[in-house]
């Protein structure tokens, strides 16, 4: 009876001193192993006369249960201990700083960014966007625009030509994105909602002016459309893509070969700061040219102007560019200097959209 | 074109302000380009510095009093505190008074003391005045004629405002004062009252006669007066020639200046003393050559249209004059040119020549072809009424061409192309008011250009006058009609994958470059390109000047150029055109990129979780290579990769990725040092270019649904095998033979290690691959392993005669 009671709160004890799983695990083979104390005593059992059974049972069992839970009790210590040591032995410093992720360093340079905003704004109205070549004829690049002969633009001081061929003519590097409006009549019937951006080369070099650029020309031909119509295009295409809800246009009669009537359009801004701000101030921008589609460049292209009708436009992508996002001087565009690159470059992943905002 | 205000009142009758009248020009398309407009110098007044002493405290200023006239401070002298070191008595300068606003200050003058002294007013600087940037000192005007207290604005010519206008190509009727006029009061701000020209009917015949022996000139009008007395030209004209930046010379001269300005129309006077017999108009002979009134002698390129005397040339038709036959002080008698010259030929002429005059700036916009002999009675009634004199009869050779034309207008057409509701009556009273004369016929009306409109050839062209003086702002915009439908996709495969590409790329830690599509010609050499037909005639510098075969010279030059400002670890890309000829389909989309020193996928530099700095090298290039190609749906596992690319790349550390045996899709590398000398780069560089065209579009599907997706339920199980092979063996080989011993089994092969050593013989090397079986419908047991493993050892070795290392 008190053997059994001493017993018992020996081996507690003894469990709850055991250091580590191996410790215990002797215990418990000692004390409930088939050879063990607490078993032999059980074996005990068998031996003895109902009477002592009825007394002794209880009581053995109640030791072996006890002794069972400790252990239980004991290894779960142990194993919570042994993992938390673990975990501390594993622990590294997290502060240990890492390289910058390829989507963070990559840009996209902001004339592709510009266009996928243009791209984006004008899908919306129904326009899709076409290409030509940068080497370009005189028929396209001149003549079937209507420049006369002996337009100054056709001459060596404003357009690139190449070596002159065999036969004598010499190609030219296009000097602006129109002769793509008479490819695109050329292949395809009215009605027409096209946006063409793309490179461009004049012999010029200033802060302002490089000898490679890029436009975006626009057409829409079709029985209807007018300077009314032009109008409001532009109108919600600058407002979309300057990303302001209201802005002053003043559409200025002009002159253009392949236009008639032809229009500048100017936007009201203040300039008085370092940047420009549309919407606001009392300065005119010029930002592009445009017109209703000159007769002789549709009848050239096999459309009756009494029956087609409609308008074109083009403007600088990299100006406005600038004028969106402040780079000061058009010539580091081409000069591929990271650091520009990095500040003034889009992220891969910020594609344009109008339904999650054109720049965020 | 450049003019003032009170010249333009001299035609147009008006009230208008004259802010008025700017916005008005811009919006009829006479772009206001700028406004010299003085009006705030009104109250600065002409004065003398009378006594000029000592500052009692200060060292720099001096206190002068200053005589301002008899309306200043009851004509006795204002004190005035002054700075300027060139303050002295006896100075004649210009005064502003308290109250006066000093533009170039900003600020508004007011009494002050400075340093206790008292000062009432201010003796200004040029900058002060926004004149010029002349700050040394107070304007000195020297010893002038004009009593102290006279505004010096009004003395100076400044009081008249000087509008510039921005010209365009179409419109020579507005190079003269008098044709902005008819446009102002055309749109209704004015009445025009240019006086008419009174025909001359003069006295003998001109004893100088004219022989036309050129295309170019049509008519050729010529007068002499004879006993003129040239002198300065009357102070108005002076004034306003000075005004637009014209420097007076004599009133001979000055009268054509005018003239010229006044309405469009160039003139040229020739002393008739140092003309020897009788003018000939022709081209220019080899050799000759001409000293022009600029100063500079001109060779003339043979052909050049002149009019020459029996001596030698004396003026370039229509551009400038000769200094031997020019008229000065001394000249008696003088010649009178108007002429009528072709556009196109003077265009031509001066451009050659280099010339820029006011004269070339009309002729070859076109002057107005009735005002020749008009033109020439003009100048004649000034140089009688400015110098006196006796005019002969005109020598008028040549015939004015015949420009009349009938252009038919709807009335319907001008709400056609701008939307514009005009009627048909203001129609005609716009077009009316602007010289064209129109026949009303119901719902049309036939129109004749005026003369002075060259410009005007179609009924387009007179939608735009009835719009310009309408007024463009009255177009309301409308919409576009919506195309009624959700759009469908706008952009063509080629587009869809410059921007797919560009994204990758920008994904992949490199940055965009947009470089110039012209290079140096031996840049374009060493890469493929320099054919003459690509090579430019006119480039701008001798660097630009070959269409480049190849992103890749510009890539490197843009990556050294980095390098060489601090930044060589750099990843740059490009997507754009290479040209390959100069036919439309010799333009091909290329997308390139190049990395340089340490600038990998992983980022650049040291690291402490890399093993060191590691350059970039060949297999960077092909990771990014391949990337493009996989985003852009390029059948990527079905690619052959062979060593060895284009001879700017390294031999021995490049590729070619191809589809089939023919179609080349892409190549990277390691560049070949010959190519890099070329660019003058250094430092590891690996690059590639992906030619974007080469890519197979993939069939449109009726359906978007995707194949029924087949899960097996039993595991994959993996196997590793290592072959001997030569070390020229392609590892594809090997990867390709297994992939290929049991399609229905094999999955992925994957190379896993690869080594050389002495102890698998001489130019041998292992590759182990690790071989993915996916069972499809029972789980693999021994025996269909061994028999699989047979096959793919027995697949490499026919494949490569490699042999399974034990």
């Amino acid at each position: 009876m008190t053997e059994a009671a001493n017993l018992e709160a020996e081996l507690i004890e003894a469990v709850r001193a055991a250091p580590d799983e191996a410790a215990l695990e002797a215990i418990r083979v000692a004390e409930l192993g088939k050879k063990g104390r607490i078993s032999e005593l059980l074996k005990g059992l068998g031996k003895m006369t109902p009477e002592e059974r009825r007394e002794e049972g209880p009581r053995l069992n109640g030791l072996r249960d006890a002794v069972q839970d400790a252990i239980l009790q004991r290894r779960e210590v142990l194993a919570e201990a042994a993992t938390t040591a673990r975990l501390a032995a594993e622990r590294l410093d997290v502060t240990l700083p890492l390289r910058a992720s390829p989507l963070s360093r990559g840009r996209i340079h902001p004339i592709s960014q510009v266009v996928d905003e243009i791209t984006a704004i004008f899908a919306d109205m129904g326009f899709r966007i076409a290409e030509g070549p940068d080497i370009e004829t005189d028929r396209y690049n001149f003549t079937a625009l209507n420049f006369p002969e002996g337009h100054p633009a056709r001459e060596m001081h404003d357009t690139f030509f190449l070596k002159a061929g065999a036969d004598g003519t010499r190609k030219l590097l296009r000097t602006h994105t129109s002769p793509v409006q008479i490819r695109t009549m050329e292949a395809m019937k009215p009605p027409i909602r096209i946006v063409i951006p793309g490179k461009t080369y004049r012999q010029d070099s200033d802060a302002t002016h490089t000898p490679m650029f890029h436009q975006v020309e626009g057409l829409v031909v079709d029985r209807s459309a007018n300077i009314a119509n032009m109008k409001w295009v532009l109108e919600e295409f600058c407002k979309a893509f300057f990303e302001v809800p209201s802005l002053n246009m003043r559409f200025r009669p002009s002159f253009f070969p392949f236009t008639e009537p032809s229009m500048e359009v100017d936007i009201q801004c203040d300039r008085s700061g370092s940047e420009v701000r549309f919407g606001q101030g009392t300065d005119w921008m010029e930002i592009l040219g445009c017109g209703m589609v000159h007769p002789n460049v549709l009848r050239g292209v096999g459309l009756d102007p009494d029956e087609y009708q409609g308008f074109a436009w083009g403007m600088g992508i990299d100006r406005i560019a600038m004028l969106k996002y402040g780079m000061p001087d058009l010539r580091a565009f081409f000069d591929a200097d990271v650091r520009w690159l990095e500040h003034y470059g889009f992220r891969p992943l910020d594609m344009p959209t109008l339904f999650g905002g054109l720049s965020t | 074109m450049k003019f003032t205000l009170s010249w333009l009142k001299d035609h147009l009758e008006t009230d208008a302000s004259l802010s008025d009248i700017v916005e008005r020009l811009t919006a009829i398309g006479l772009e206001v380009e700028h406004v010299d407009d003085k009006a705030a110098l009104a109250p600065f007044r002409i004065a003398r510095v009378l006594t000029a002493e000592k500052h009692p405290d200060a060292d720099k200023l001096q206190k002068l009093t200053v005589d301002a006239g008899p309306e200043v401070n009851g004509g006795k002298p204002v004190q005035v505190v002054c700075g300027a070191p060139n303050a002295r008595a006896g100075l004649v300068g210009v005064l502003g008074l308290p109250g006066a606003y000093v533009p170039g200050l900003g600020t508004t003058l007011g009494v002050g003391k400075i340093r206790g002294v008292e000062s009432y007013g201010m003796m200004c600087s040029e900058r002060e005045l926004e004149l010029s940037e002349e700050h040394n000192g107070i304007i000195d005007l020297g010893e002038i004629n004009a009593p102290t207290g006279t505004s010096f604005a009004d003395w100076a010519g400044l009081a008249d405002p000087v509008i510039e206008i921005n010209l365009t190509p179409n419109r020579p009727d507005a190079t003269g004062v008098a044709g902005i006029a008819r446009d102002l009061a055309a749109s209704g701000l004015g009445t025009l009252k240019t006086p008419p020209v009174n025909a001359i009917e003069g006295e003998g015949d001109c004893p100088v006669t004219v022989a036309i022996e050129s295309t170019v000139c049509h008519r050729f009008a010529l007068r002499r007066v004879s006993g003129v007395t040239n002198g300065p030209s009357p102070e108005w004209m002076r004034r306003r020639l000075q005004a637009i930046g014209l420097r007076p010379i004599n009133a001979l001269v000055d009268i054509t200046n005018y003239i010229t300005f006044d309405r469009g129309r160039p003139l040229h006077v020739f002393d008739a003393a140092k003309v020897s017999g009788n003018l000939v108009v022709r081209g220019a002979k080899a050799g000759e050559t001409i000293l022009a009134l600029d100063g500079r002698t001109h060779a003339l390129p043979e052909g050049t249209c002149v009019i020459a005397d029996d001596a030698q040339v004396e003026s370039i038709a229509g551009i400038m004059g000769g200094e031997h036959s020019g008229c000065d002080e001394t000249t008696t008698d003088v010649l009178i040119e108007s002429a009528l010259w072709e556009p196109l030929a003077i265009a031509r002429s001066g451009r050659t020549l280099g010339i820029i005059t006011d004269a070339r700036y009309r002729f070859e916009r076109g002057v107005d072809p009735a005002f020749n002999e008009p033109g020439l009675d003009l100048a004649t009634r000034m140089v009688l009424d400015l110098c006196g004199g006796r005019p002969s009869r005109a020598t008028i050779v040549g015939e004015v061409p015949d420009t009349r034309r009938e252009i038919r207008l709807p009335f319907t057409e001008v709400k056609r192309l701008t939307g514009l509701d005009v009627s048909a009556d203001e129609q005609v009273a716009l077009l009316g008011r602007l010289g064209f004369a129109v026949t009303r016929e119901g719902d049309a009306a036939t129109v004749v250009p005026p003369t002075w409109r060259p410009d005007v050839e179609g009924k387009a062209d007179l939608v735009e006058e009835v719009m310009r003086l309408v007024g463009v702002d009255q177009i309301a915009p409308q919409p576009l009609p919506s195309t009624g439908s959700v759009n469908g996709r706008i952009l063509t495969t080629a587009q869809v994958r410059d921007r797919l590409a560009k994204r990758t790329l920008a994904g992949r830690g490199m940055v965009e470059s947009v470089s110039y599509s012209f290079i140096p010609e031996d840049h374009a050499k060493a890469f493929g390109g320099g054919a003459e037909a690509l090579r430019l005639e006119n480039p701008i510098s001798a660097d630009l000047s070959d269409m480049r075969p190849s992103l890749l010279p510009g890539l490197v030059a843009a990556a050294q150029r980095n390098a060489a400002r601090g930044y060589g670890d750099v990843a740059l890309f490009e997507v754009a055109a290479v040209y390959r000829s100069d036919e439309p389909d010799g333009q091909i989309r290329v997308a390139g990129g190049v990395r340089r020193a340490t600038a990998g996928h992983a980022g650049s530099g040291r690291s402490w979780d890399a093993k060191g700095a590691a350059p970039v090298g060949v297999f960077d290039a092909k990771a990014d290579a391949l990337a493009v190609l996989d985003a852009l749906g390029a059948p990527v596992a079905n690619l052959a990769v062979e060593a060895g690319a284009s001879p700017w790349y390294h031999p021995g550390r490049s590729g070619t990725i191809k589809l089939g045996p023919k179609t080349v899709l892409a190549e990277f590398g390691e560049f070949h040092p010959n190519a890099l000398k070329v660019l003058d780069a250094s430092g590891p560089y690996a690059g590639f270019e992906v030619f974007l065209d080469a890519i197979p579009e993939g069939k449109r599907k009726a359906t978007r649904t995707k194949p029924v997706l087949q899960l097996s339920p039993f595991q994959p199980v993996k196997r590793d095998f290592a072959f001997v092979v030569d070390e020229a063996t392609d590892a594809l080989k090997i990867v390709r033979a297994a992939e290929g011993a049991d399609r229905k089994l094999v999955g992925e092969v994957r190379v896993f290690d690869v080594f050389s050593g002495a102890a698998l013989g001489e130019g041998k090397k292992s590759v182990a691959v690790e071989v993915t079986l996916n069972p499809a419908d029972k789980t693999l047991v021994e025996s269909d392993l061994e028999a699989v493993s047979g096959k793919i050892v027995a697949a490499v070795a026919k494949a490569t005669g490699g042999t399974l290392r034990t």
